[in-house]
């Protein structure tokens, strides 16, 4: 891969993306529009998240990438072998070894320490979208702090639904300034985000957009005084392989009479648990 | 006392066409101003420019904020005047669709302007929501219907009760009764009426319905052609005009 | 060093394994060469090199090859690579007067200054399937003329003349900072003329062909003729400030199309004659009028016409929607796994239905 880059792309491509990304850790939860590179893989498959990690990569860095929580999942596994084709960096699966961990969809279950950087992978950037379709009104609104439209939809979903009907990419307000689109990730992991000791940059590549959530930033997920927010999972299962029920549960059909189980997204975490399981049954 | 709106010489034009022009006008709290003329006159130009929906070319609108007394609105940030739009201003639109939120609850409508700056108890919002669409006689029980489903007669009461729920200090209306049977029309004029008289509006209305500025109005400009060319107490104007063609325009209608 | 190593890695490699076998095809089939594509199938490659706004007949020959033939999926392969190129510099605007046309023709006058030169068209062929080109190999000849090396000055510069056509202003200076880039900037909108023509001539052919299309059919109808559509090669040059004199690097086929469009006039101005421009990499007329149309409804607002909601006359829209690498990267993502977000909607719906139905029971 001699004719690439470290990291794959050229240096003024970086400087440029790490302007963005300061620009974004200065005003947390602002989307910076930046110039977005054709990355070899698909727009809306992590060019947003790859572009950030290469901004951020540097040769001592170890990097974990997730899927759904997973490591195996086939597009981590893809990007994860592009970035040690291109970069050859250390890659590991464990969330406490890694200093740089791209995810799509989830938050680790295992706390972030500081140093560490969680790169999201975004598709659409803006949480206010699909109120409002354009981006020259959508820009205005977050600059007037004009966010009223937004509690309404919720306000929509309590009338209709008797709670607020969001299951994931779940808005939330970032210091008490910016209303700000966490990803899809589920609302469970939205509590993650407050006050977290790691960095937590945001890419959406094909948007051209970056926004960040720096260090023990305030994160609320919105709500109401009186149906406050509440991070939700399948209630009352616990995970089969490692009996975990405080972690974020995939649930897997087993057979088609409606067997199923549920089992935690995050592998890693299970897989660690799992292992400490058999070393105290060992002891 | 402080006008609650003052108007200053403003002139507003379409390339070489004249929209309004040197329009100059006091508005004192509780007072209803009527505007009136036919279509082309410039009386819309002249609400939109007010209103900041329009950037006139000269002229000042000076309003009387609640901090800092009168300020020209033109010269205010565009974050000052949306804020004002949604907390001391208000503006019923001819269309209720270009008013309202055809694919939010009638609940919801009402809500916005209350959310927008800073409700956050669903319990309190939908009970003033339900408040609100009582004084405007719509069944409460449709709150949580959408207006595509209401009337036009409805849709036009809740865009008025979407708007007087964060008690307006100013409000504009442009043909509230435009596009309205006439029966429902006066069930309409009637309940502005009683809500101009109880909550002591003060308000601008653009019309071409002379018997909606007979009900509603305590005073009256009269515009031709951008220009004003008669004002003064309704009455007056409408039982003694002076102006060739407000005479025209009076002997043009039905008297009320 | 771990290594997370689990099934997705392996099924990914044998995937792959069988994509390059795949695309092979029956190894008793002669291999396709790069130049038996870059000449036989010459306008693919030209759309490739378009619409991966990168002019190199052989890379987008390779790229169709490795690609299997599907056009998007070139444009993708030469896009990312494009991406890792080094930017020197900004050349001069191209001179299309200048051209070495092959072809030229105007639908608005019998006859102009240059004449007009059909060339190598399917226009006025009959679409009857060849069989005789199944059997191959045959050489055709066609009868040639000598090369006019003169310049053939531009059909509409006929009517600026006469002042009818609304003149287009040239930036003042045309230095490396004085020109937008699309690949270098983000698309930020209002966008100007000449970041949407950057967006029109890379955009997806079919999505600007539909749009065009729809202008002619009422949705932002503005009356196109087809003033002049020239094909040929045009030099490219640039200065070298560390030589201190132009450098011509390179000599490039492009398509040029120049709509001539009604202008009623408005409150401000009276009525003329305006333009729509399309100018695009290789042959491609289709494209390059599609181009010309879409840039001319693009103007609407500027030139202050009736705005009738018409999508070709939305700037965002258009502009958001035309780079098909864009699109069909974000349509095909949903086949990656969204167990998390389905998941999470499906203990919501549950839990919706759960409570409704207690709430019917309840009430019977």
């Amino acid at each position: 891969m001699s004719a690439y880059n470290f990291a794959y792309l050229d240096e003024a491509t970086k400087r440029m993306l790490r302007r963005a990304i300061l620009k974004a850790v200065a005003i947390p939860g602002y989307q910076v529009p930046f110039s977005s590179r054709e990355m070899p893989m698909p727009y809306g498959w992590g060019t947003g998240g790859v572009q950030v990690t290469a901004a951020c990569l540097v040769p001592e860095d170890t990097l974990k990438v997730i899927d759904q929580g997973a490591d195996d999942t086939t597009n981590a596994v893809s990007i994860r072998k592009f970035f040690e084709r291109v970069a050859d960096v250390a890659v590991t699966g464990q969330t406490a070894e890694a200093s740089i961990i791209q995810t799509r969809h989830r938050i680790p279950e295992t706390p972030l320490t500081e140093g560490q950087i969680l790169v999201f992978q975004v598709p659409i950037p803006e949480p206010l979208r699909f109120l409002e379709p354009r981006e020259t009104e959508t820009r205005v609104m977050h600059a007037l702090e004009d966010y009223g439209l937004m509690q309404v939809r919720l306000y929509e979903d309590i009338a209709r639904h008797g709670e607020i009907a969001r299951a994931y990419a779940y808005p939330v307000r970032v210091e008490g300034r910016y209303i700000m689109d966490p990803s899809p990730i589920p609302k469970f992991d939205n509590p993650k985000l407050d006050n977290s000791h790691a960095l937590q940059l945001f890419g959406a590549g094909r948007e051209g957009r970056i926004y960040a959530l720096p260090p023990y930033t305030r994160v609320e997920s919105l709500d109401f005084e009186d149906y406050p927010f509440t991070a939700t999972k399948a209630a009352g299962q616990a995970c089969a392989l490692c009996g975990s029920t405080s972690s974020y549960l995939d649930e897997v059909i087993t057979d088609d009479a409606g067997g199923r189980m549920f089992v935690c997204s995050d592998t890693d975490y299970c897989a660690s648990r799992v292992a400490a399981q058999s070393q105290e049954d060992a002891a | 006392m402080t006008p609650l709106l003052q108007v200053e010489g403003l002139s507003k034009h379409y390339g070489n066409f004249l929209g309004c022009g040197d329009v100059s006008f006091t508005l004192w709290p509780g007072e209803v101003m009527g505007i009136v003329g036919e279509s082309g006159s410039g009386k819309s130009t002249l609400l939109n420019c007010l209103a900041g929906h329009l950037t006139p070319d000269a002229g000042r609108v000076l309003f009387d904020t609640r901090e800092q007394g009168l300020r020209d609105t033109l010269a205010m940030a565009e974050s000052e005047r949306r804020w004002l739009a949604r907390t001391d201003w208000a503006f019923v639109h001819q269309n209720p669709r270009d008013g309202l939120r055809m694919n939010v609850s009638a609940g919801g409508n009402v809500g916005e302007r209350l959310m927008a700056v800073g409700a956050r108890h669903y319990g309190n919002i939908r009970s003033q929501a339900t408040d609100w669409l009582d004084r405007v006689e719509i069944d409460t029980g449709r709150i949580d219907d959408r207006p595509r489903a209401f009337s036009g007669g409805m849709q036009q009461r809740l865009q008025i009760a979407r708007n007087l729920v964060t008690g307006p200090r100013l409000v504009f209306m442009d043909e509230p009764t435009g596009g309205l049977d006439v029966s429902v029309q006066a069930r309409l004029l009637d309940l502005m009426r009683g809500l101009v008289r109880r909550l002591g509006l003060s308000a601008v209305i653009v019309t071409h319905d002379l018997a909606v500025v007979r009900l509603l109005a305590d005073r009256l400009m009269v515009m031709k052609d951008g220009r004003v060319v008669e004002d003064g107490l309704t009455d007056q104007v409408l039982d003694d005009p002076q102006h060739a063609y407000t005479q025209l325009l009076v002997s043009s209608v039905l008297q009320v | 060093m771990y290594v997370a190593v689990k099934g997705g890695e392996r099924a990914i490699g044998n995937a792959h394994d069988w994509l390059a076998e795949a695309r092979r095809g029956d190894p008793s089939v002669p291999d396709l060469a790069l130049a038996q594509i870059r000449e036989q199938l010459a306008l693919a490659v030209d759309r490739v090199m378009a619409e991966g706004s990168l002019y190199d007949p052989d890379l987008a020959a390779l790229a169709l090859k490795q690609a299997r033939g599907d056009t998007i999926e070139a444009v993708f392969l030469i896009r990312a690579f494009r991406t890792t190129l080094p930017r020197f510099g900004t050349s001069h605007p191209v001179d299309t007067g200048q051209m070495q046309i092959i072809r030229r023709i105007s639908a608005t006058y019998k006859d102009a200054p240059g004449g007009q030169i059909l060339g190598p068209t399917f226009d006025y062929t009959h679409r009857l399937l060849d069989f005789g080109l199944a059997d191959g190999d045959t050489v055709p000849q066609a009868p040639e003329a000598p090369a006019s090396h003169s310049a053939v000055p531009h059909i509409l510069s006929h009517l600026g003349a006469e002042g009818l056509m609304q003149p287009e202003h040239a930036p003042e200076a045309c230095g490396a900072d004085d020109v937008p880039d699309l690949t270098r900037t983000p698309l930020e909108f209002p966008a100007a003329r000449p970041l949407r023509l950057q967006a029109l001539t890379r955009g997806d052919e079919g999505f600007l062909l539909s749009l065009a299309y729809s202008t002619q059919r009422g949705y932002g109808r503005n009356h196109a003729f087809v003033g002049e559509l020239r094909i040929g090669h045009v030099r490219v040059a640039a200065h070298l400030p560390e030589l201190g004199f132009d450098v011509e690097f390179a000599e490039i086929q492009v398509t040029e199309c120049e709509s001539v469009n009604q202008f009623q006039g408005s409150k401000t101005q009276p009525a003329q004659f305006t333009r729509g421009y399309g100018l695009v990499f290789g042959q491609s007329e289709r494209k390059a009028i599609s181009m010309a149309l879409v840039d001319r409804a693009l103007r609407a607002q500027e030139l202050g016409e009736d705005m009738s909601d018409a999508p070709a006359q939305d700037a965002e829209f258009v502009l958001s929607h035309c780079d098909n690498i864009q699109s069909s990267g974000f349509l095909e993502h949903i086949k990656l796994p969204h167990y998390v977000d389905f998941q999470a909607e499906l203990e919501l719906i549950r839990k919706l239905r759960r409570e409704a139905c207690a709430m019917q029971e309840a009430a019977e």
